[in-house]
């Protein structure tokens, strides 16, 4: 599905390693099977041909990582970004989290990526191999003869369904050709969830968050979420908790979190791909989002770097409390 | 061995529920999760539920005791109950494994009675496996997906269910469904074993090597220059050893209720920064020195403990769950070779 290859990547990369451009590479490393993809650093070409990888499993964002990997290397790090990813990007620099200057990044085009438990939905356990072929995939699994031909539109991952632009706000260098922000549905489901009476909404968060492990995988793959101590992790903060309390307890770290990255949050869609328990955690960060744009005018965080988002600036026009209110007043 | 049509499974269920609370696999939103049975739930075929079933006698918080203060008095309260019988239905050959996992940790001297007290209570009945997946490598720990344990070991063919008791508790529970079960000989179930077994020949990761691993490795493991690798891109999220059936690990707290205090216990992961905190502050300071420990754990300490049992029963659910996709199957590869060449 992917138009830009492995190997026009690993070409890439292997030409600014030589030329000294960057001394290591942020890359997606194969691991068993084809989409279980690990992001790992490489540091010379060789390791690029042995290990590198891109298809359409590469879904992880990789700007996170240079907050901690930019303060470990000499030189520059090569990062490939998704447009998605470009947007957390900005955002990061926006708030000075790690060092422009140490990265060189490389924009390339995404056609959107697939998602393993959708394939297994329709082509089941078992997977040994899976081949595209143009907007086709090939799944050969232990339990068919002959590998099976699925569409892989129906296979693309929810934040790829509802991309919100194939444009690239950051780079040093674009691979392929440029897209555009585009239009996308991403806030219907929200809509769907404000249409609800406010039980609804209720036992529709319950039936969500109940399932929680409380894991932190979703706050821990957030580009959003940087702090150096969570003060979920802090346990003289008062408020660490390793578990859930009740089956609902979740529901006070999901909240709090979604204030915390209110604004800064790119919709980049990393906490729902990485949720064990299959919870849409971006629902929450999209309400924001979509209350945001309504209260304060369109606002998307990331589009440059040193934005100031609307719940962190002051101007005269802003919306008094008061209406909000109003606006809840009518809604229920 | 007894036996009883597919179609009346439902009537086993509803039989056993009169008795004790039964919890089966049912699908939800967020993958299979063990579900208390009634005629409403349907009883799933997927191949592992996302949380293992240790959660039944090692949930992830419990109380242990309440503290209650009055003048100068603190009063102890024993928040200790006996549990009530229960039954839980579908478990995996890799699952009931980890049962002996964990009994050896919870049940040695000093015997952890919240743990014994849900192990005498609950009946663990078992499924074979008919449909592997790619991230199955139970075979790696030489157990048995065509027989699991258990007290009591079903196996499903499309127009039978088959029925065998391996205790006393099975045979109790076996002896209250006999009016809906019948005799029978075991031909039919020893076919069914030998197609599965000729697809957990064909597993990918059926030929893991573990000879580099055990009890007496901790030296020449230790230090091995693949952990810093392996270990660079974890995120620390401890997902990997909360959906572990056989990660053990715990921590004891205090809550403040504001009148008094309960103690309770809940999961820790040794993935997290505070994991063993002591007053001297943390002695694995680094996420490596985290990752390893998890590795180490279950590949080397445990089994120097414990007569050589590796504490992984290969369920891939750590394989399946991973955000960055990295698991112990690729510790073993990377460190202890690839294949039994
Ligand atoms: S990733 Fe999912 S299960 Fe884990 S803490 Fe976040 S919401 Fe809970
Ligand atoms: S190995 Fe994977 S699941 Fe485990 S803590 Fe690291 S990132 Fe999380
Ligand atoms: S380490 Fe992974 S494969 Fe092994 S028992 Fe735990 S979750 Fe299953
Ligand atoms: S690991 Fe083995 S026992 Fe467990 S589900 Fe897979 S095939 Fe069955």
């Amino acid at each position: 599905m992917q138009k830009i290859t492995r190997e026009q990547l690993i070409d890439k990369a292997s030409k600014l390693l030589s030329n000294g451009t960057v001394s290591c590479v942020l890359g997606w490393k194969l691991g068993d099977f084809d989409y279980d993809v690990t992001p790992a650093v490489f540091n010379t070409v060789e390791e690029l041909n042995e290990g590198f990888v891109f298809n359409d499993f590469c879904g992880a964002n990789f700007s996170k990582y240079l907050v901690a990997k930019t303060g470990k290397v000499d030189g520059k790090i090569l990062v490939f970004l998704k447009p998605c990813d470009t947007y957390s990007f900005n955002q990061l620099l926006t708030e000075h989290r790690f060092d422009r200057e140490k990265v060189y990044a490389v924009g390339i085009p995404c056609e959107g990526m697939a998602d393993i438990a959708k394939v297994k939905a329709i082509c089941g356990e078992g997977v040994l191999a899976i081949g595209t072929d143009g907007e086709k995939m090939t799944v050969a699994t232990l339990y068919s003869d002959e590998p099976a031909l699925i569409d892989a539109k129906d296979v693309l991952a929810e934040r790829c369904e509802n991309c919100k632009s194939k444009k690239h706000v950051a780079y040093d260098e674009l691979l392929g050709e440029e897209g555009d922000v585009i239009e996308s549905n991403r806030f219907d489901e929200v809509a769907k969830l404000e249409a609800m009476s406010a039980d609804e909404r209720f036992a529709f968060w319950q039936n969500e968050l109940s399932r929680c492990i409380r894991c932190n995988a979703c706050r821990d793959a957030c580009p959003a979420c940087t702090c150096e101590k969570c003060v979920f992790d802090n346990p003289t903060s008062g408020v660490e908790n390793k578990s859930p309390a009740n089956s609902f307890e979740e529901k006070l770290f999901h909240i709090i979190r979604a204030y915390h990255v209110a604004g800064r949050c790119t919709d980049c869609g990393e906490c729902s791909r990485v949720c064990p328990q299959n919870i849409p955690l971006h629902l929450l960060n999209r309400k924001f989002i979509k209350d945001m744009n309504e209260f304060y005018g369109e606002y998307q965080a990331g589009a440059e770097v040193g934005m100031r988002a609307p719940l962190v600036d002051y101007t005269t026009e802003d919306l008094e409390p008061g209406e909000v209110f109003d606006r809840r007043d009518t809604d229920a | 061995m007894r036996k009883c049509k597919a179609e009346k499974l439902n009537d086993i269920f509803a039989l056993i529920a009169q008795d004790m609370t039964l919890y089966l696999p049912v699908d939800t939103e967020g993958g299979a999760a063990f579900t208390k049975w009634n005629e409403n739930v349907k009883y799933s075929e997927s191949l592992n539920t996302v949380r293992s079933p240790k959660d039944f006698f090692f949930p992830q918080t419990e109380n242990l005791m309440a503290f209650k203060t009055e003048g100068k008095n603190i009063e102890i309260i024993d928040t200790r109950s006996e549990t009530e019988d229960f039954a839980v239905f579908g478990v995996r050959a890799c699952d009931t494994k980890s049962f002996d996992v964990l009994d050896r940790v919870f049940l040695s001297d000093p015997v952890d009675s919240y743990y014994a007290n849900r192990r005498e209570h609950g009946v663990i009945i078992s499924v074979a496996c008919t449909r592997p997946s790619e991230t199955c490598f139970c075979t790696a720990f030489d157990i048995d997906a065509t027989s699991p344990q258990g007290d009591i070991s079903v196996w499903k063919t499309e127009t039978d269910v088959y029925f065998e008791a391996n205790t006393e508790k099975g045979a109790a529970l076996m002896e209250k469904l006999s009016a809906l079960t019948e005799d029978c000989d075991n031909t039919a179930v020893e076919s069914a074993k030998e197609s599965t077994k000729a697809i957990l020949s064909r597993l990918p990761l059926k030929d893991l090597k573990l000879s580099a691993f055990g009890g007496g490795k901790t030296m020449e493991l230790f230090e091995n220059e693949a952990w810093d690798e392996l270990s660079q891109s974890c995120l620390g999220c401890g997902t990997c050893t909360f959906v572990c059936p056989t990660c053990q690990c715990y921590d004891i707290k205090d809550f403040n209720t504001g009148n008094s205090v309960v103690r309770f216990r809940c999961w820790d992961s040794c993935m997290y920064s505070d994991f063993t905190k002591m007053a001297h502050g943390n002695n694995r300071l680094t996420q490596k020195e985290r990752f390893r420990q998890r590795f180490m754990h279950k590949l080397v300490y445990y089994p120097e403990n414990n007569d050589g049992l590796f504490s992984c029963v290969g369920c891939g659910r750590c394989l399946a769950k991973c955000p960055i996709s990295m698991n112990i199957v690729k510790v073993i590869k990377k460190i202890g070779g690839k294949t039994n060449e």
